[in-house]
């Protein structure tokens, strides 16, 4: 599905921690979920004491989790347990919320994410994010919404004719909307609405993609073809995933993180989440008994 | 158990029919009582401004000859479109740049809340202030001359610009949120995100509005009185004294001759119809817009 000229990573400029054995032995802290280590060609990501706010209300206490390179992590826990506000710390998109700030470290690979020296434009463009209301823009067409991520960057140079089709490609929209791509965006239903917003997320070639609860307003179909995408797309980019869906967590998810109330309860592998947790609170979230 | 009909149900009493056939006839009663000073404009303004109409009443200008032939209204359409343009062209980009500010940085700021303040109470100066400052600032302080016609568009623009920024700041609240973050997201920076994003999707909105508040300087008379007054003859010099259709319907309506009485009834019918086509076309780009 993913074209290989796409998956140029160890080009890019920046610092990626040593070769692939030292990532791995970075990624060795999280569970290990069996991916074969030619794959691991993205980047780590790592969260140490991470507390946000909402102006004086504190929603995240102190969290500390590392997102292996190349796998799937999910986030559950109830609502208001601060799953967003995690994933939305770490590509910095919590402090455009009037009144809300972070503290805390959350590096990519070697990267200090809130560096007072970094430019946040740039960090977002390495960390790309999918929202849970697919929001093409309306003016666009399906075209220009593929490509609105790097005519909003000012990226030149890039060839459009290509790309666009590429990015199309990787999230199997292409044969769906070849034929209209003058065709504005919100013209598609739900689901390809919500591959669009991947495809254009995808198309300023992030290293980290980060999903808020990216299939809550898809049908059953349009969200298992989302939940293929999110198996392929994971052997080019690390993922995390925030999820109400427990069986979602358990199709995609190599390892799966357990919030309440700020604070992470359990991470561990998927598998050992849903059959055997270590702690009784998260045991029963996952068997329905609150949440 | 029975089951459930009509008969069930409790009754509707007769108080509870005849209050509501009463609070109908008199919320029509009100309704129509607002429509007959409307009906009645549009009655004598098509009676008494089309028989004045005329090929000539549009294409030549007023002669200011009291006895001979009058003339038309060229000048005073032509001056108004003059001054209502440059007025537009200062009003409606600063407006906009008002309303940006306060949508996307000032947000609740206390300067931000200063200048919704004051905007608001801009739009509810009276309309010949305006004209009053300007003729303070401008013409009795021979700032350019004395009269002319681009006192008279500053004039405008300030009465205009209230409305702009007001009926911009709305439409870019309409924006959703999700389209800034989404723009956002992406590594956009926030000017990218407000040319690229916010404005092409608020464009419709922004038209609107800044047509109405074109439309509501095509008809003030007052900003102009004291500052461009009035002139016959046809000019683009903005730097001299101008004609115009508020003004010259004041001139004329105070005539003892018929004629030009009559001219000035067929100059208000043309203002109207000119403030309708703007408004007609306002509604027509806004409902495009919800379609889209």
């Amino acid at each position: 599905m993913i074209p290989p000229e796409t998956t140029s990573k160890e080009q890019t400029d920046m610092s990626t921690a040593g070769g692939p054995s030292e990532r791995s032995q970075a990624a060795g802290e999280a569970p290990a979920t069996g991916v074969s280590e030619k794959q691991r060609t993205g980047h780590t990501v790592k969260v140490k004491d991470l507390h946000a706010y909402y102006g004086s209300h504190h929603s995240i206490k102190g969290v500390s989790v590392d997102f292996p390179a190349n796998e799937v992590t999910a986030i559950i826990g109830p609502s208001g347990s601060g799953k967003s506000t995690v994933v939305r710390c770490i590509n910095r998109m919590h402090e455009e919320i009037p009144g809300a700030r972070a503290e805390g470290s959350v590096m990519l690979d070697d990267l200090d994410v809130y560096d007072t020296a970094a430019d946040v434009t740039a960090v977002r463009r390495l960390i790309g994010m999918v929202f849970q209301k697919p929001n093409p823009f309306p003016t666009m067409s399906i075209f220009d919404n593929v490509a609105a991520g790097l005519r909003l960057t000012g990226t030149r140079g890039s060839d459009l004719k290509e790309l666009v089709p590429r990015s199309l490609q990787a999230v199997g929209l292409w044969d769906e909307v070849k034929d209209r791509l003058q065709e504005p965006g919100i013209g598609l239903s739900g689901g390809q609405q919500q591959r669009l917003c991947i495809a254009r997320t995808v198309a300023v070639e992030p290293e980290v993609i980060l999903m808020d609860e990216p299939c809550s307003a898809l049908d059953p179909i349009a969200t298992l073809r989302i939940e293929e995408l999110i198996d392929e797309l994971k052997e080019r980019y690390t993922i995390v995933i925030v999820t109400h869906n427990m069986q979602q967590a358990a199709r995609v998810a190599n390892s799966t993180l357990f919030m309440l109330d700020g604070e992470v309860i359990e991470h561990d592998e998927t598998n050992k989440i849903f059959t055997n947790p270590g702690d009784e609170r998260t045991e029963r979230y996952v068997t329905g008994k609150f949440g | 158990m029975s089951a459930i009909s009509t008969s069930t149900l409790p009754r509707i009493s007769d108080r509870r029919r005849y209050a509501d056939k009463a609070m109908r006839g008199l919320l029509l009663a009100a309704t129509l009582i607002a429509l007959v000073p409307l009906v009645l404009v549009i009655y004598f303004l098509l009676k008494r401004g089309l028989s004045s109409w005329s090929g000539s009443f549009f294409t030549t200008d007023p002669t200011g000859s009291f006895f001979g032939n009058p003339g038309g209204i060229r000048s005073a359409i032509v001056g108004s479109l003059e001054m209502v343009a440059l007025a537009s062209v200062i009003a409606i980009p600063v407006g906009i740049g008002v309303a940006l500010y306060l949508t996307e940085y000032g947000r609740d700021h206390w300067f931000a809340n200063l200048v919704r303040y004051f905007v608001d109470v801009m739009t509810g100066v009276p309309s010949i202030m305006f004209g009053l400052f300007i003729y303070i600032v401008l013409v009795l302080g021979h700032v350019g001359g004395t009269f002319t016609a681009w006192k008279g568009a500053i004039a405008l623009s300030l009465l205009m610009m209230p409305i702009v920024v007001r009926s911009a700041e709305v439409v870019l609240l309409l924006v959703p949120g999700h389209l800034r973050e989404a723009a956002l997201a992406l590594g956009a920076p926030r000017w990218r995100v407000l040319t690229k994003v916010v404005l092409p999707t608020a464009l419709p909105g922004l038209l609107t509005g800044s047509l109405l508040a074109i439309a509501r300087g095509m008809g003030e008379t007052a900003p102009l009185l004291f500052t461009v007054t009035a002139a016959f003859g046809l000019t683009g010099n903005l730097g001299a004294i101008m004609n115009s259709l508020p003004v010259q319907i004041y001139n004329d309506i105070q005539s003892p001759r018929t004629a030009i009485v009559d001219r000035a009834w067929g100059a208000g019918l043309t203002l109207v119809l000119i403030v309708l086509i703007l408004n007609v076309i306002a509604r027509a780009v806004a409902r495009r817009s919800r379609m889209a």
